[in-house]
């Protein structure tokens, strides 16, 4: 190796490594000051002392189990609901012909655009008008019908091989047992991706919660915590970031765990 | 099947997703369209039509151009810079590295945090005084600073904090479009004795472009529809010098209660977005090539 690749390759590496500390220390500054007293919060100190009190008074100051239940049916719903129509709309879309599919395609596609998270205040009168204000129900619904998915699993779809279909026609399977059998099976890899790319999105996603939640039984995790923030902690911000760390918790876990998972599927989302 | 089963049958299958959608995203764009026109209903008063009233109103509205502009520098800023710190962190994890793996998940992280989360632990870091920033400022001699506080440095401190959740995300693309480019290509550069730049600017640069524009249009729209760190870290303030677009809006519906004036702001933001996403796609389709 001659000398200037090599100084190429010192300087492509420390450069990597210092974006990457930048990036990663506002996550180990929020872990140092909520697993230390907080007196330690604003100085740095290597020898104090370790607690994971702030995570308990924290969880006890406000009711997190709730929140966490919320979110986690939250999610649960939205994915339950994302799957079953996106998964009929992409059928139709992929393997049927009929008047009107280009159109209606079209249509789905807008919504990469024009999406509910700006349209607050008409779909916020649309659920006072249902009833619905106030329930999980209304917070995930405006999100079931995911354009964004309608439109991945098409693309999947597409690629399935015409003769499998042929195949298990031959067998005597109608369309719904096809769909069964031959397409959701080879589309597993999309349905984890689109799965975790959903799943991310809806446990973050705050705006639109905010507005059309208002009790402790239906706001998930990232409300509540905005409340707690708010609802004058004093300044205390080792409570602060032990809270704001419990509550991106799950998924930070998650993501340690099947980082190869996480990032792969984000990739294939990306592609199509 | 017969022809006009397979209608029928795709219909059926559409419908459900068919249903919501258009009532959680056709209808309720129009009805912002329709209602602009009217008047905001209040107690026994019903909504009225006022024609361009609502419209008027904006254009005269000082606080409406101020956050249009601060809309427009945070996207004009922060999308040039997270595009392209994201192909430069994609361009070093893909090559060979020690502890590649490690720093992949540093530049990954703040993407799976909640903006919230990010937003109160960004507020930490920018306390007057002893918040972490002043303290390695304050090491060097430097004076507080009210980062958050000072309507000069408030959008800036804002935008640092989306960079920073962002430039990961697209990261991803970016590297995904990497690992499919062949291997051959460097190869051949190689023996054509191009130097590592002149191979980024010549071939991988022009191989990403579909993914630039895939991302570019990603990132203007998350700049329009992300306000969440807002809410945490500045409320808009101080006198609106970090409010942004859709912030706006939900003051205007939430706080306010004035829908009509809302809706008109939700046209402009519909209608903004359009035209940024068509004039992106023939702005860089031009230059894409596609493979």
């Amino acid at each position: 190796m001659n000398d200037g690749s090599r100084i190429d390759r010192i300087l492509n590496t420390s450069g990597a490594w210092f974006l990457g500390l930048l990036w990663f220390l506002p996550l180990v500054y929020a872990l140092w000051t909520a697993i230390h007293p907080g007196e330690f919060s604003t100085r740095l100190d290597l020898f104090a002392p370790l607690t994971l009190e702030n995570f308990s008074n924290a969880w006890n100051a406000a009711p997190f189990a709730r929140y966490f239940l919320n979110s986690f049916l939250l999610v649960t719903f939205i994915l339950a609901g994302q799957f079953l129509l996106c998964t009929l709309a992409a059928y139709a879309f992929a393997r049927f012909e009929f008047p009107g599919r280009n159109l209606l395609f079209v249509l789905v596609l807008l919504q990469l655009l024009v999406m509910p998270d700006i349209l607050i205040v008409e779909n916020y009168m649309t659920m006072r008008a249902l009833g619905l204000v106030d329930t999980i129900v209304a917070i995930g619904l405006p999100y079931i019908a995911s354009g964004f998915g309608i439109f991945l699993l098409r693309q999947t779809f597409k690629t399935v091989p015409k003769e499998l279909e042929e195949a298990a026609r031959v067998e005597g399977a109608g369309p719904i047992a096809i769909l069964w059998k031959v397409y959701v099976p080879l589309a597993k890899p999309t349905y984890l991706a689109f799965g975790l790319v959903s799943v991310s999105h809806h446990w973050n996603n705050f705006l639109w919660p905010l507005i059309v939640t208002n009790s402790v039984e239906t706001r998930p995790v990232t409300v509540g915590l905005s409340i707690f923030g708010s609802v004058d902690q004093g300044i205390d911000w080792s409570l602060i970031t032990a809270a704001t760390l419990m509550t991106s918790g799950p998924l930070l876990i998650a993501f340690l765990l099947f980082q190869r998972q996480f990032v792969q599927s984000f990739m294939r989302a990306g592609i199509k | 099947m017969l022809r006009r089963t397979e209608w029928i049958y795709a219909w059926l299958l559409l419908t459900p997703a068919l249903v919501l959608l258009f009532a959680f995203t056709h209808y309720p764009a129009l009805i912002t369209l329709w209602s602009s026109f009217f008047s905001t209903p209040r107690g026994k008063r019903e909504a009225g039509f006022v024609g361009l009233e609502n419209y008027e109103t904006l254009l005269a509205d000082e606080i409406f151009w101020q956050v249009l502009s601060n809309n427009f520098w945070y996207a004009l800023v922060t999308i040039p810079v997270s595009i392209a710190l994201a192909m430069v962190m994609a361009l070093w994890v893909d090559g060979k590295l020690s502890g590649r793996s490690f720093i992949r998940m540093a530049y990954f992280a703040p993407t799976v945090l909640p903006l919230i989360a990010v937003a109160n632990i960004w507020l930490f870091f920018y306390t007057p005084g002893f918040g972490l920033i002043d303290q390695i400022r304050g090491s060097f001699g430097f004076a507080e600073t009210n980062w958050l506080g000072d309507p000069d440095l408030v959008l800036g401190s804002v935008m640092v904090v989306a960079i920073w959740k962002e430039a990961g995300f697209f990261m991803i693309f970016y590297l995904a479009a990497l690992q499919s480019i062949s291997p051959s290509l460097r190869e051949a550069a190689a023996i054509e004795g191009a130097g590592r730049w002149v191979f980024f600017r010549r071939v991988i640069f022009p191989l990403l472009m579909p993914t630039t524009l895939f991302v570019s249009i990603n990132a203007v729209i998350n700049a329009f529809r992300l306000v969440d760190h807002i809410f945490i870290l500045t409320g808009g303030g101080p006198d609106n010098a970090s409010s942004l677009l859709l912030f706006y809006i939900y003051e205007t519906a939430f706080k306010f209660w004035d829908t009509a004036y809302a809706s008109t702001l939700t046209t402009v933001l519909i209608l903004l977005l359009s035209a940024l996403a068509i004039g992106q796609f023939f702005f860089i389709d031009k230059r894409v090539h596609y493979r």
